[in-house]
C-alpha cells in the first residue's frame, strides 16, 4: 500500500483529541473558544493535507507515513481511499465553521471540549476501513451528544433506545457475518442486522424519530455536528455494500427513495426551524443512500457527488439557522420573522446554501443532481422519478422557510443583530465553496467518478489498481450499445479466485456482488 | 479571422454581458458593499447594450452570409468520457433564438432604464437589481440553449428571479405567499420539464437539440422518437410549458404575480417571462408533429387558457390584474398556433405581443392620469357601448359567467382544496403520529417546539 509523505490521518485524529483533553483544564468559555477555533483550523489543515497529499498520489488507497497503529498491531487500520479522501478535509470543515460561528451568547451552553473529542471520533471514523474499528468508532461518537442530554437535564429515552439498538446490531451482526457457517441463513441474516443498523443511523423511515427529538433536545450545533457528516451512509459504503446481496440494495434504495419524499413532505408542514432542517436533511440524506444502492458508475457517482454537496450546503444552511436562532432563539416557522434588513448576508447564504442542496444550476449539488436523477431513472424508470419529487419537495420548503424567516414586517430589535466578523468569515468559505464548485465541477465529478468505480470493484471483489494504471484501462473500455453503462474491465489483468467472469457491464444490468447467485456458483 | 472565429466571439459576448452583470452585482451584495444607484442603472445599461450590439451583429451576419444556424461551442462543462455523460454547453443562434434573445435584451433594457427612475431611493434598488440580473442571464441562456441542459439551467434561473421579485416588498405578507404560490408552481414545472429532458435523452442518447429534434435547423427538424414515446415526453413539457406561461389550470398565479414592483410585472410575466413556456413548445416543436393526440391537447389547453383569460379579464378590478388575464388570452391563442403548427405566426405573435404588453404595463401606473388626458381631448367621458357577449348571453348565465370570472374560474380554489390541502394533510397527520410516538418514548412529552410561542413583533400575523 502506498504511503502518504506525512502522517496526516494520525495528526487530524490526535490534534482535536489532545485539544478536547486541554479543554477539560480551561475554565475561560471565551478562551476555550478561541482554542477550540486554533485546534480545528489545524486539524483542517491536516486533513486538507491529507486529501491533497493523497490526490497527488494517483492511488486508491494510501496510509500514513510513520504509521504508529500498523507499527504497534501489524494491522493498516487507519487508511484513506478515494471514498474517505475529501470526507475528512469536509468534517472538518464543518466542526470549524461551528465553532467559529458559535457567538458569545452561545459559549456556555455549546460544549467546546465535547465537540473537539467527537471531531477526533469522526475523522478517525472516516479513516477506518477495518469493520469491528468502525463499529466500536461509531459507539463512541453515541457518548458526546448523549452527555450533552444528560447535562441540559433533557429526557434521552428515545436517543438511548435507538442508539442502544443501532449498537447491539451492529454488534450482533459483525459477529454473526464472522461466525464460520457452511449455510446462506447466517450471512443473510447478518447483512440484514447491519443494513438495519445503518439505515437507523441513517434515519430511514421509520427509525428517523431520534433525530428530530435530538434536534428538539441538543444544542444545534451538537446535533448538525452529530448528524451532517452522514456516518450512516459511511457505515453503508463499508460495512454493508461489499456483502449485501442485489435484493437488499434494492431494498434499500427503494425505502430510502420513499424517505426522501416522506422527508420532503414533512419538512413541509413544520412549525419550526430545527425540525423543519432535520427532515430537510433526512431528505437529502436519503438520496445520498438511494445513489449508493444503485451500484451503477453513474448512480454511485451521483451519490458521492451529492453527499459533498449535501455535507457542505446543509451544513451551511444549518449554521445558518443556527447563527438566527443565536439572534431571536428558537425559530418558529408559524410567523415571518422580518429579519432581512438585519442580516441580509444571512439571508444571501440561506438562499445559497439552500438552493445548492437542491440541485439549483451554479451550485455544487447540480451535476450530483443531474447524475443522481440520471442513475436512478435508469435504474428504476418510475420509481426513480421519485428522486425528482423530494427534490421539488424540498425545495418549496427551502423558499417557504426563507420567507418565513427573512421576511415580514422588520424585526424589532434594540441591540444591533448584524452578522459578525467570524461568520462574515463562514458566509464567505460556504458561499465561495457552494459556488466555486459549481462553477468548475469537472474535478470534483472525475475524482468521485474514480472513487465510485473503485467500490464497484471492491464490490466485485476486483482487486484495487493504482489511477494511472485505471486510466490506461479506461482507454480500453468497450462502450456498450446503449452508450450508457460500460465495461469495468481490466484488460492484461490475471483472474483472480472468486472473482467474477463477466467482464462488461451494460446498460441496465446492476453489478452484482459476491453473494449473488451468480456469483456464488461462479466462485463454486 | 475567420467569420466562424467572429460568429464564436459575437456569442459568447452575448452571453457573456448579462454574466458579467450578475457577477459584479452579486459579488458586491454578497460582501455587504452594494453599488450605488447611478452605478448599477450604468452597469445595467453597459451590459444590455453590449449584449444587443453583439446579437445584432450576429443577425446581420446571419442574414448577410445565408446562415440559418450558427451553434457555439463553449465545450463540456462535465465530462466522464467512460460513461458517455457529458454536460455539454452549446448555444445556438438560429430563426427562433436571434429574435428571442433580442426581444430580451430591448425590453430587458428598456425596464431597466424605466426602473432606475421608478424604483429610485427605495430600499430595496439594489436587490431588485440583483434578481434582474438573474432573470436576464436566465432569459438569455435559455433562448439560446443549444442543449436541453443548458435550457434547464436558464430556466431555473427565470423561475427563482421570478419567485422573488414577485415577494419584492416582503414587508407585507400577501407578495410574500403570493411568490411562494409561484415557486411553487415553478417547481412542478421544473420537475416535469427534468423528467422530460431525462426521457428525451435516454430515448435519443442526445442532450443537443439538433440530435433531439433531428436533422435541420428550426423550424425544419423532424423528430425520430416513436408516436407514444412523443405523446409522454411532449405532455410533460406542456405540463412545464403550462406552469411557466401561466396555462390552465396553473393560471391562478399569473395575477398573483402582479404584486411585484410594475418593472418587474412588466418585464416577467407581461412579456418574456410569460413567453418562456411558449418558447419551450417552440423549440420541441418537432415533437408535436410526430404525435397528433400531443398537437391537439396543445390546441385544447392554448384555447381553453384564451377564453379562460378573455372572459377573466373583463371582471378584474385593477388594472394590472386586467393585463394579467389579457396576456394569458394572447399566451393562450400563442400556444394553440404552435399546436396548429404556425410556428413563425407564433414567433411573430410572442414578439408583438411582449413589446405591446410591457409598454402597455409600464404605462400603467399612470392609467388615471392617461385616462383624464384622454377625456379632456374629446371632451366627454368615454362612450360605454354594449358588446357582443352581452347582446347575445341572456342575463341569468351572464351572472353565472361573472361570478366564474371574479372567482378566476375557481382554478386556485380547486389547486388548494382538492390538491394542497390533502396532500399537507396527510403529512400533518404523520406528524402527529410522529409525536404521539416520541411521547412514548419518551415517557411524557417530547417537543419542546410546541410550546414556542408567537414573537410580539409579529402579532398582526395572529390578529
Amino acid at each position: 500500500m502506498r504511503e502518504l509523505h506525512l502522517p496526516w490521518l494520525e495528526l487530524s485524529i490526535l490534534v482535536p483529541f489532545f485539544g478536547a483533553i486541554w479543554m477539560g483544564a480551561v475554565r475561560d468559555r471565551e478562551l476555550a473558544r478561541k482554542v477550540s477555533i486554533l485546534v480545528c483550523t489545524l486539524t483542517l489543515v491536516f486533513a486538507t493535507g491529507e486529501w491533497l497529499d493523497f490526490g497527488m498520489l494517483h492511488t486508491f488507497e494510501a496510509h500514513d507515513h510513520w504509521d504508529a497503529v500498523e507499527f504497534m498491531f501489524h494491522k493498516d487500520v487507519f487508511v484513506v481511499d478515494e471514498l474517505s479522501a475529501p470526507l475528512l478535509p469536509l468534517a472538518a470543515l464543518l466542526y470549524l465553521m461551528t465553532v467559529l460561528s458559535t457567538l458569545r451568547t452561545k459559549v456556555n451552553r455549546f460544549s467546546f471540549g465535547w465537540t473537539l473529542m467527537s471531531e477526533a471520533i469522526l475523522l478517525a471514523t472516516l479513516s477506518c476501513r477495518e469493520p469491528w474499528g468502525i463499529i466500536v468508532l461509531l459507539s463512541l461518537a453515541i457518548i458526546p451528544p448523549w452527555v450533552e442530554l444528560r447535562s441540559r437535564g433533557r429526557s434521552t429515552r428515545v436517543f438511548t433506545i435507538h442508539m442502544g439498538l443501532f449498537v447491539a446490531l451492529l454488534v450482533v451482526g459483525q459477529l454473526l457475518l464472522e461466525v464460520e457457517s457452511s449455510g446462506t441463513l447466517l450471512p443473510i441474516i447478518a447483512g440484514a442486522l447491519l443494513t438495519i443498523a445503518s439505515l437507523l443511523r441513517s434515519g430511514i423511515c421509520p427509525l428517523h424519530c431520534w433525530i428530530t427529538d435530538l434536534f428538539e433536545k441538543a444544542t444545534f450545533g451538537t446535533a448538525l455536528l452529530f448528524v451532517a457528516p452522514m456516518t450512516g451512509a459511511y457505515a453503508v459504503m463499508r460495512l454493508v455494500l461489499p456483502i449485501a446481496p442485489d435484493w437488499a440494495l434494492q431494498s434499500i434504495a427503494i425505502v430510502s427513495l420513499f424517505t426522501a419524499v416522506y422527508a420532503g413532505g414533512m419538512a413541509l408542514v413544520q412549525h419550526e426551524a430545527r425540525r423543519f432542517y432535520c427532515y430537510l436533511f433526512l431528505s437529502h440524506s436519503s438520496l445520498v443512500l438511494v445513489g449508493m444502492e444503485l451500484v451503477t458508475p453513474i448512480g454511485v457517482t451521483g451519490a458521492l457527488l451529492v453527499w459533498l454537496s449535501v455535507g457542505l450546503s446543509l451544513a451551511g444552511f444549518g449554521l445558518t439557522l443556527r447563527c438566527i436562532e443565536s439572534r431571536i432563539g428558537r425559530v418558529s416557522l408559524n410567523e415571518y420573522h422580518g429579519l432581512y434588513d438585519h442580516t441580509p448576508t444571512l439571508a444571501v447564504l440561506f438562499l445559497v446554501t439552500g438552493l445548492a442542496s437542491i440541485g439549483f444550476p451554479g451550485t455544487v449539488g447540480f451535476v450530483g443532481a443531474e447524475l443522481l436523477i440520471e442513475g436512478a431513472v435508469t435504474v428504476y424508470p418510475f420509481v426513480g422519478m421519485a428522486v425528482v419529487i423530494a427534490a421539488t419537495l424540498n425545495g418549496i420548503a427551502i423558499l417557504q422557510a426563507y420567507f418565513r424567516v427573512f421576511t415580514g414586517t422588520r424585526y424589532v430589535a434594540s441591540i444591533s443583530l448584524r452578522v459578525r466578523p467570524p461568520e462574515r468569515i463562514a458566509v464567505l468559505i460556504f458561499t465561495a465553496l457552494i459556488l466555486g464548485g459549481g462553477l468548475f465541477p469537472q474535478p470534483g465529478v472525475s475524482s468521485r467518478y474514480h472513487a465510485a468505480v473503485a467500490l464497484i470493484q471492491q464490490r466485485r471483489g476486483i482487486p484495487q489498481q493504482d489511477q494511472d494504471a485505471g486510466e490506461e484501462h479506461a482507454a480500453h473500455a468497450v462502450p456498450s450499445p446503449g452508450g450508457q453503462r460500460i465495461a469495468l474491465t481490466e484488460p492484461r489483468r490475471p483472474v483472480v479466485k472468486g472473482e467474477i467472469a463477466e467482464e462488461i457491464t451494460t446498460t441496465n444490468t446492476r453489478v452484482r456482488g459476491p453473494h449473488d447467485k451468480t456469483s456464488r456458483t461462479e466462485n463454486e | 479571422m475567420t467569420y466562424d472565429s467572429i460568429f464564436q466571439f459575437l456569442g459568447i459576448c452575448v452571453v457573456a454581458c448579462p454574466a458579467a452583470l450578475l457577477v459584479i452585482f452579486g459579488l458586491t451584495a454578497l460582501a455587504g458593499r452594494p453599488l450605488g444607484e447611478r452605478l448599477m442603472a450604468r452597469f445595467t445599461q453597459v451590459a444590455v447594450s453590449a449584449g444587443l450590439l453583439a446579437s445584432l451583429a450576429i443577425l446581420v451576419m446571419m442574414l448577410l452570409l445565408d446562415k440559418r444556424h450558427v451553434p457555439i461551442e463553449i465545450g463540456n462543462w462535465v465530462v466522464i468520457p467512460e460513461q458517455h455523460f457529458h454536460f455539454h454547453l452549446k448555444f445556438v443562434f438560429d430563426r427562433l433564438s436571434v429574435p428571442f434573445a433580442i426581444l430580451s435584451f430591448v425590453l430587458c433594457g428598456t425596464v431597466g432604464a424605466f426602473t432606475s427612475r421608478y424604483l429610485h431611493r427605495e430600499p430595496g434598488y439594489s436587490r431588485f437589481f440583483v434578481f434582474y440580473a438573474v432573470f436576464l442571464l436566465g432569459m438569455i441562456v435559455s433562448s439560446l440553449a443549444g442543449t436541453i441542459e443548458t435550457m434547464f439551467f436558464g430556466w431555473e434561473l427565470v423561475g427563482l428571479s421570478s419567485a422573488l421579485l414577485v415577494a419584492f416588498f416582503h414587508e407585507r405578507p400577501n407578495p410574500v405567499r403570493n411568490g411562494q404560490r409561484v415557486w411553487t408552481v415553478y417547481r412542478i414545472a421544473d420537475a416535469a420539464f427534468l423528467i422530460a429532458a431525462l426521457t428525451l435523452h435516454h430515448l435519443t442518447g442526445e442532450g443537443d437539440f439538433d440530435g433531439l429534434m433531428g436533422t435541420g435547423p428550426w423550424p425544419e427538424g423532424h423528430s425520430t422518437i416513436s408516436q407514444s414515446h412523443a405523446l409522454f415526453v411532449g405532455l410533460l413539457f406542456l405540463v412545464a410549458a403550462a406552469g411557466k406561461s401561466a396555462l390552465v389550470p396553473f393560471s391562478g398565479w399569473l395575477p398573483r404575480a402582479m404584486e411585484g414592483p410594475t418593472p418587474s410585472s412588466a418585464v416577467f410575466y407581461g412579456s418574456l417571462s410569460v413567453h418562456l413556456g411558449a418558447f419551450l413548445l417552440l423549440r420541441v416543436s418537432p415533437i408535436l408533429e410526430v404525435s397528433p393526440l400531443l398537437s391537439i391537447a396543445v390546441v385544447a389547453i392554448g384555447l381553453t387558457s384564451a377564453v379562460f383569460g378573455a372572459i377573466t379579464a373583463r371582471v378584474q378590478t385593477d388594472i394590472k390584474s386586467a393585463l394579467a388575464f389579457a396576456s394569458l388570452t394572447q399566451v393562450g391563442i400563442i400556444v394553440a398556433e404552435i399546436g396548429c403548427g404556425l410556428r413563425y405566426i407564433a414567433l411573430i405573435h410572442i414578439i408583438g405581443h411582449a413589446c405591446l404588453r410591457t409598454l402597455q404595463l409600464l404605462r400603467a401606473p399612470t392609467l388615471l392620469h392617461d385616462y383624464n388626458s384622454l377625456e379632456n381631448a374629446i371632451g366627454s367621458q368615454r362612450p360605454y357601448a354594449t358588446t357582443f357577449l352581452e347582446r347575445v348571453v341572456p342575463v341569468r348565465s351572464r351572472a353565472w359567467l361573472y361570478r366564474i370570472s371574479m372567482e378566476r374560474g375557481f382554478l386556485d380554489a380547486m389547486l388548494s382544496d382538492y390538491i394542497v390541502r390533502p396532500f399537507l394533510a396527510v403529512f400533518r397527520w404523520s406528524d402527529g403520529l410522529e409525536r404521539r410516538w416520541t411521547d412514548l418514548l419518551s415517557g411524557g412529552k417530547s417537543r419542546e417546539s410546541d410550546e414556542l410561542k408567537p414573537h410580539t413583533a409579529a402579532l398582526e400575523e395572529f390578529v
